[in-house]
């Protein structure tokens, strides 16, 4: 032991790297579901910033997922923004879910528009949630998304397909929808261990 | 009553200014006949290089060949001078052209909301200012005396207690009579108001005119002057002639946002909106491009409307050079402002939802922003629509999909699960889209459930309509 170096200094040089950056507490979304809540580190959604859903395909039970968030956001009078959506929102369901449906507005475009646009509504800050299904996103794309949804303190959601689950992902928390059996894993959630078994949802 | 002038030295070498982005280039502005052509009006710079109003085009030609000339068009004058008073309307309900490159307008009861006249003045050159026009500002209890005082200096403010001793020291040569009147006068020797006041009155009225005297009883207040009202019209129009061609249309964003801007002065002075523009680009020869925005609401903040007009013009290929730049407002509906929230919790940048949503229309189409709503209709085809629905919604209790497949696609499972059903939907005789089919809930291979059918009597293979997400 050539010397002994104050802890307290070494951190002020800034020469060591401290792994986890002090995050402030992320406001959480209540998701609607209370099981998915308690299994979350943040207690919901991570509001302002990039939350990803991957699915095997349309239909594997993400409006079941969604619908609470968006039924609450739409009736407190927040606007709800469908960038590319991959089929029509059929209203005589989403108004079973209770989704005020004057707040929700479809935004046709596909590609690079649909990731302008989208990265439009969550900069504008008019938004209370944003939904959109970039077909090939890179990485580059989704960190635009996640900035524009702090920028604009928007809640963001990304719809991407299952095979996207290898690739890294700058989204604050990931959720991956599977099918048989019905469940839900978390791969992600910044501020926070991920539970490592998988969540059954009953609708 | 109280009368503010507004005069306007040079109104039309400013029209002409305002429309050009590099100000310190010399400028002159030239009139006469082809054969004898006379600079009739020079900007800074050029009169910097010697150039004066009053010179001929040669003698300027010899002192230096580098300046910019543009005609001289009374026309344009008219159009500004208009236009002016178009911006004036929204400080008072009685503005006059009846003179020529000057604005009268009644300020007595404006200062009730604009008020005290410090402010209101200030806020009057500042807007002034901004637009590009030069100007004197005078105000007095009558709007002769106005026009009148307007001439000897700028920003004076005379109560009727000041104004006869006020009008004493004008000289007669800025009084506003007739040139021959004035010539005669000062002929006579006289050279300021008070002598000419001092005449009497019997003697004048052989000596001149019977309207020099009625000039002067004018003046002092002592018989009402007669304005005209202007009234605004019902549509805008402003264009940019260019003295050369321009073939890219970054080029023509600065004449834009000039364009835009007085539409939105012209708005803010009718107090409405617009909600329906045509940019017009003329080319030397064939029909001029016509270049449409459209809004969903009606809007009039400047920086709004320059950057949608924006966003449709550079969509555009030019076909040809442009020569001219014109801007067209027909319908011009009432404006109401959006009503913000006192506590607002987004952050300050926020864009609010209607410039957003104009912004997404003018890069993604007219109809790529729309809302969805419940048709009361059997057919699912039919049951939803993409304009806001009115009225109350009725709501069945069965199954129904979250999305909705704008094509059925054929299903490639031969035995699939059959959750629920049939539930039988036939509709839609009497429109010629008749509907007849037996819709199953099923559950497909992978485990998603999806809304089917097949067509009523033809228990075939089942197409895929919907999905239960």
């Amino acid at each position: 032991m050539g010397s002994v170096v104050a802890l307290d200094s070494l951190l002020q040089d800034r020469r060591v790297w401290r792994g986890r950056q002090d995050v402030p507490p992320a406001r959480a979304q209540s998701t609607g579901h209370a099981q998915l809540d308690a299994a979350l580190p943040s207690g919901g959604w991570q509001a302002a910033a990039l939350n990803e859903i991957l699915l095997p395909a349309i239909g594997s039970g993400e409006l079941q997922l969604l619908w609470p968030t968006l039924a609450r956001l739409s009736a407190a009078g927040e606007r709800v923004v469908l960038v590319g959506p991959p089929a029509i929102p059929f209203p005589p369901a989403w108004l079973t879910a209770q989704v005020t449906l004057p707040r929700l507005s479809i935004i046709q475009a596909s590609g690079r528009e649909a990731l302008w646009a989208a990265e439009q509504c969550l900069r504008s800050g008019s938004c209370g949630a944003v939904l959109c299904w970039p077909e090939r996103a890179d990485d580059r794309a989704l960190r635009r998304l996640q900035v524009a949804a702090e920028t604009g303190d928007t809640l963001a959601f990304a719809l991407r397909p299952q095979r996207e689950a290898v690739n890294s992902s700058p989204a604050a928390l990931r959720l991956m929808l599977e099918l048989r059996p019905r469940q839900l894993r978390i791969l992600k959630c910044r501020g926070g261990l991920t539970p490592s078994t998988p969540l059954v949802l009953d609708h | 009553m109280r009368w503010a002038c507004i005069l306007f030295p040079q109104l039309a070498l400013d029209a002409v200014l305002r429309s050009r982005e590099d100000l310190t280039r010399p400028l002159v502005m030239l009139s006469g006949t082809p054969q004898r052509r006379v600079l009739q009006a020079v900007n800074p710079a050029a009169r910097e290089m010697g150039l004066r109003a009053g010179q001929t085009l040669s003698a300027a030609r010899a002192l230096s060949d580098d300046f910019d000339s543009v005609e001289y068009a009374p026309e344009q004058i008219t159009h500004w001078h208009r236009f002016l008073a178009a911006w004036a309307y929204q400080y008072s309900s009685h503005v006059s052209l009846d003179y020529p490159r000057a604005l009268l307008l009644e300020i007595e009861t404006s200062l009730e909301l604009f008020g005290p006249w410090p402010d209101f003045e200030a806020r009057l050159r500042c807007e002034l200012l901004a637009l590009g026009f030069r100007h004197r500002i005078a105000v007095a209890p009558n709007a002769l005396a106005a026009r009148v005082l307007v001439n000897v200096g700028d920003g004076l403010v005379i109560n009727e207690a000041q104004l006869s001793g006020c009008l004493k020291d004008l000289p007669v040569s800025r009084s506003g009579f007739t040139p021959e009147v004035a010539s005669a006068l000062a002929g006579m020797g006289l050279r300021r108001l008070q002598q000419v006041l001092a005449l009497p009155r019997d003697s004048l009225a052989k000596r001149f005119p019977r309207t020099m005297l009625d000039h002067l009883d004018k003046l002092q207040g002592l018989h009402p002057v007669a304005l005209d009202c202007y009234l605004p019209p019902d549509h805008f129009a402003g264009r940019v002639e260019f003295n050369f061609d321009v073939e890219a249309i970054a080029s023509l964003l600065f004449p834009l946002r000039r364009l835009t801007a007085d539409l939105a002065v012209f708005l803010a002075g009718r107090d409405c909106g617009v909600q329906r523009f045509v940019l017009w680009l003329e080319h030397r020869d064939g029909e001029a491009t016509q270049v449409p925005v459209g809004l969903l609401s009606a809007e009039r903040e400047a920086g709004m409307l320059f950057e949608l007009a924006r966003g449709r013009l550079e969509a555009v290929q030019l076909r040809a050079p442009v020569l001219a730049f014109a801007l067209r407002a027909q319908e011009l509906p009432r404006f109401v402002p959006a009503a913000g929230e006192l506590f607002v919790e987004r952050p300050q940048q926020s864009l609010a939802w209607e410039q957003l949503r104009e912004r997404l229309r003018a890069r993604l189409g007219d109809d790529a922003v729309h809302s969805i709503a419940l048709r009361a209709d059997h057919r699912p085809e039919h049951a939803w629509s993409s304009v806001p629905a009115t009225g109350k919604q009725l709501l069945s209790k069965l199954p129904r999909p979250g999305w909705l497949l704008s094509e059925p696609q054929p299903l490639d499972d031969l035995f699939p699960r059959i959750l629920c059903g049939p539930e039988r939907i036939e509709s839609g005789w009497w429109d010629g889209d008749d509907v007849r089919r037996d819709y199953y809930l099923i559950e497909t291979r992978d485990g998603r459930r999806a809304w089917a059918f097949h067509p009523t009597g033809n228990s075939g293979s089942l197409w895929i309509h919907g999905w239960f997400a």
